[in-house]
């Protein structure tokens, strides 16, 4: 290996060392979640491998507990991850012409939100080593604290399960209400979440939905009035 | 159980590496759309927040310790407090909570 990628590999793990921390903290949240959908450890480790995606994989999970059509998974993972799309489309203007092509399949495959900001951040084109560094240690803290949670779960009073399990709801708010505070638009998106989510639960034809497809549809409908009513103006990415 | 959780697993699998990958090898250009980069700009505030609530008032064993861990968390969170203190405190909140009321 040139000592270039070498000492970019060596940043990477240095700067994913930590998001390795707290991404097993948030996946042993989820890792609850999943155990009292019914999954086992083993299981729980292979779906946050495959995916790296907190709400992703929650939404999938509600899928699996309401045995749902294996289209509403697609659906699903499909809105829960749409952001990944933008960062993959911004990632893609940071790859030099030199770099090979096959480095876009495999950073590819694990773009989230924190390892995206901080590839961000380096200064010129990306060397994938350095992203191969970070998600050397970022993939096993998201994918072995899933499957501790669920571990946990099973081995833990019910007491203390019922506690953990707001965890990753706890998790979820601390996105989504700081942003909330100074752009109203992202307050009224938020609100309308809660209102619609819960009005949903009784209105006619919503209430027969599973909580996959309801997630879906809301979000759809929340996301698609706020951009066509009021589209966003900064930058996104610095978000 | 009529579905197979391995092929849950896989198509969600599939599914995520394809949102990330089709970008990143097919589109070379930034996206122009207003609408559209707005679109991706709200999407998470709003999946997250239908999944949210009212999911943390029946997470828990009596509906008052999930409302109280939401305010909690609320309140945490405008407060800009860092996102593993939120998430501690309103799992102590519903221990708390159900420790008062469940004996």
């Amino acid at each position: 290996m040139p000592s270039e990628n070498r000492t970019a590999l060596l940043q990477g793990i240095r700067d994913g060392m930590p998001i390795c921390i707290g991404y097993a903290a948030v996946a042993f949240s989820l890792g609850i979640a999943m155990r009292n959908a019914g999954m086992n450890a083993f299981q729980g480790f292979l779906i946050s491998m495959l995916n790296m995606a907190s709400a992703g994989e929650y939404a999938g999970v509600q899928v699996i507990a309401a045995d749902a059509p294996y289209i509403e998974m697609m659906l699903v993972t499909l809105i829960a991850n749409a952001r990944y799309m933008l960062m993959s489309t911004a990632l893609s203007q940071r790859f030099s012409e030199k770099t090979a092509f096959v480095h876009r399949l495999f950073v590819g495959y694990s773009i989230t939100d924190e390892l995206f900001g901080i590839a961000i951040a380096q200064k010129g084109y990306l060397n994938p080593f350095y992203y191969y560094g970070a998600m050397l240690v970022a993939i096993p803290g998201w994918s072995i604290g899933t499957a501790l949670g669920i571990i946990a779960g099973n081995i833990l009073p019910s007491r203390i399960v019922s506690a953990l399990s707001v965890a990753l709801y706890g998790m979820f708010l601390a996105i989504i209400i700081p942003p909330a505070r100074h752009d109203r638009i992202v307050a009224a998106v938020v609100l309308s979440g809660f209102a619609l989510s819960w009005g949903a639960q009784y209105l006619p034809y919503l209430k027969d939905l599973t909580a996959g497809m309801k997630t879906i549809i809301l979000t759809l409908l929340i996301a698609g009035c706020a951009a066509y009513f009021f589209p966003h103006q900064e930058d996104p990415h610095e978000t | 159980m009529k579905h197979n959780i391995y092929l849950y697993i896989m198509i969600s699998g599939l599914t995520s590496y394809l949102i990330r990958v089709l970008p990143l090898t097919l589109i070379r250009k930034p996206i122009r759309s207003p609408f559209l980069k707005s679109f991706l700009y709200y999407v998470p505030y709003a999946t997250l927040a239908v999944m949210t609530f009212p999911a943390i008032v029946q997470a828990t064993q009596s509906p008052l310790s999930g409302i109280l861990a939401l305010a909690a968390g609320v309140i945490l969170s405008w407060h800009n407090k860092s996102l593993p203190l939120v998430a501690i405190v309103c799992c102590i909140v519903v221990f708390i909570t159900e420790y008062l009321l469940i004996h």
